[in-house]
């Protein structure tokens, strides 16, 4: 995840003063708001947005990382890919559940990603070309997600923090097996180490993208770190993964593909160079290499599953007309 | 026509014998069986679990946060201090107590 949530919103709040104030006070007294307790309409849209955009990234996620499962390298790293990819899965699922708890159905969530109208992160509409990818996506973009979901376990919303947690717990596992299958690429042959190197090269700005337009450019930056439903500024997050990440580059002989990246000795910080937003908004608009593939597999996948929901509910129907009769 | 909904369900999860369940999250389902059986795909790769509650959301009653100060207020302990133990004065001589 996947700041790119707020993207177009508007935060405005339209309750009176005394109204605001009252929700303000609580989350500065550091108090959770649960899903049936009174808060604003810009919060509660707010949250319906960002966290369903949250669910739909892990869910499209899985798209790139199953074009390599059948062509992993060894059976231990193809068990590890499904396992990766199961997580994915659930973590959409946890979402999904902690955003209805908002008034939204899933199936109107759903609705909005198949449609277009839903947003999701957009590193994923990037194509996954070699293995090598693979383990770039776990380590880099996984981390990346991990530097944004960390601080979201202590949100102000509760049932987004907890999904939190869980996702976090597991997500850890995702960058670790990634780094892993990465320093074995990068002991390997030549050619291997070549395709690590090219994997790093394609990922790393669009995994720089996946925090969010800079905060000079994010309007939104300011009432949602007040909301409490966003604790760190994008560039801010972007700043620790980039320190995080560029010793671990260092370490497997990965060299970060940014030409003005230098250590500045005063802030003990990675500066990096310029990042071509021309390109992210572009993919966030739809024009990304795989914009219209990644929505495409995602309303074959809906369409095709269609008799599998309504059979499994024709069953329910009768299982329960048959347990009627004989109670009767 | 549109395509009709499946019930949500609250999932309830005992790491092992001697704790009580925990409330983990919910999930869709059509039945219970189902719901039990993804509530085990979804809350439980980890070993999570050794046994699992599923009940249908609509089937919970629970307190209107609304009406909280009416509900809990009198059992606040600023109120009633005297249902604690730290209330009691103890003479230091006889110790532990």
């Amino acid at each position: 995840m996947y700041a790119q949530g707020l993207i177009g919103e508007k935060l405005e709040a339209t309750e009176d003063d005394a109204f605001l104030k009252r929700f303000q006070d609580r989350i500065d007294a550091g108090d959770i708001i649960e899903p049936m307790d009174e808060m604003p309409a810009a919060y509660r849209r707010t949250l319906i947005r960002q966290m369903s955009q949250h669910a739909h990234s892990e869910i499209v996620g899985m798209h790139p990382e199953g074009n390599w499962v059948t062509r992993a390298p060894t059976l231990r790293r193809k068990l590890q890919l499904l396992a990766k990819i199961q997580d994915e899965a659930g973590h959409g699922l946890y979402i999904y559940s902690a955003t209805e708890t908002l008034g939204v159905s899933r199936e109107e969530l759903v609705e909005q990603l198949l449609s277009g109208k839903a947003k999701y992160s957009s590193v994923f509409n990037y194509p996954t070309l070699t293995w090598a990818d693979i383990a770039v996506i776990g380590w880099l973009a996984d981390g990346a997600a991990i530097m944004n979901q960390i601080p979201l376990c202590r949100c102000s919303y509760g049932p987004y923090a907890r999904a939190m947690v869980l996702v976090c717990k597991e997500e850890s596992f995702h960058q670790r097996q990634g780094y892993e299958a990465m320093v074995a690429l990068m002991n390997g042959s030549p050619e291997q180490r070549r395709m690590g190197q090219d994997a790093v090269n394609r990922w790393w700005w669009p995994c720089l993208m996946m925090f969010g337009p800079s905060d000079t450019q994010s309007a939104n930056s300011a009432q949602g770190m007040k909301w409490k439903i966003k604790n760190f500024t994008n560039d801010g997050l972007r700043q620790k993964f980039i320190n995080a990440t560029v010793p671990q580059a260092q370490h497997i002989g990965i060299e970060i593909p940014d030409k003005g990246l230098h250590f500045d000795e005063e802030t003990k910080t990675w500066v990096h160079g310029e990042i071509d937003w021309e390109e992210f908004w572009r993919v966030v608009k739809g024009e990304g290499p795989c914009n219209r593939e990644r929505l495409a597999a995602r309303q074959e996948a809906a369409a095709e599953g269609a008799w599998v929901r309504e059979a499994m509910l024709a069953y329910a129907e009768k299982q329960e007309a048959r347990s009627t009769k004989t109670a009767a | 026509m549109p395509e009709k909904t499946t019930p949500l369900y609250e999932v309830f999860l005992r790491p092992r014998n001697g704790l009580a369940h925990r409330h983990v999250g919910s999930l869709h389902a059509a039945d219970d069986v189902m719901a039990l059986q993804s509530a085990r795909d979804v809350y439980t790769r980890r070993g999570e679990a050794g046994s699992i509650w599923v009940v249908r959301s609509d089937s919970i009653i629970a307190t209107n946060p609304a009406d909280k100060d009416v509900d809990f207020a009198p059992s606040d302990p600023e109120h009633k201090p005297y249902r604690h133990p730290t209330f009691y004065k103890i003479p230091p001589e006889v110790g532990h107590m």
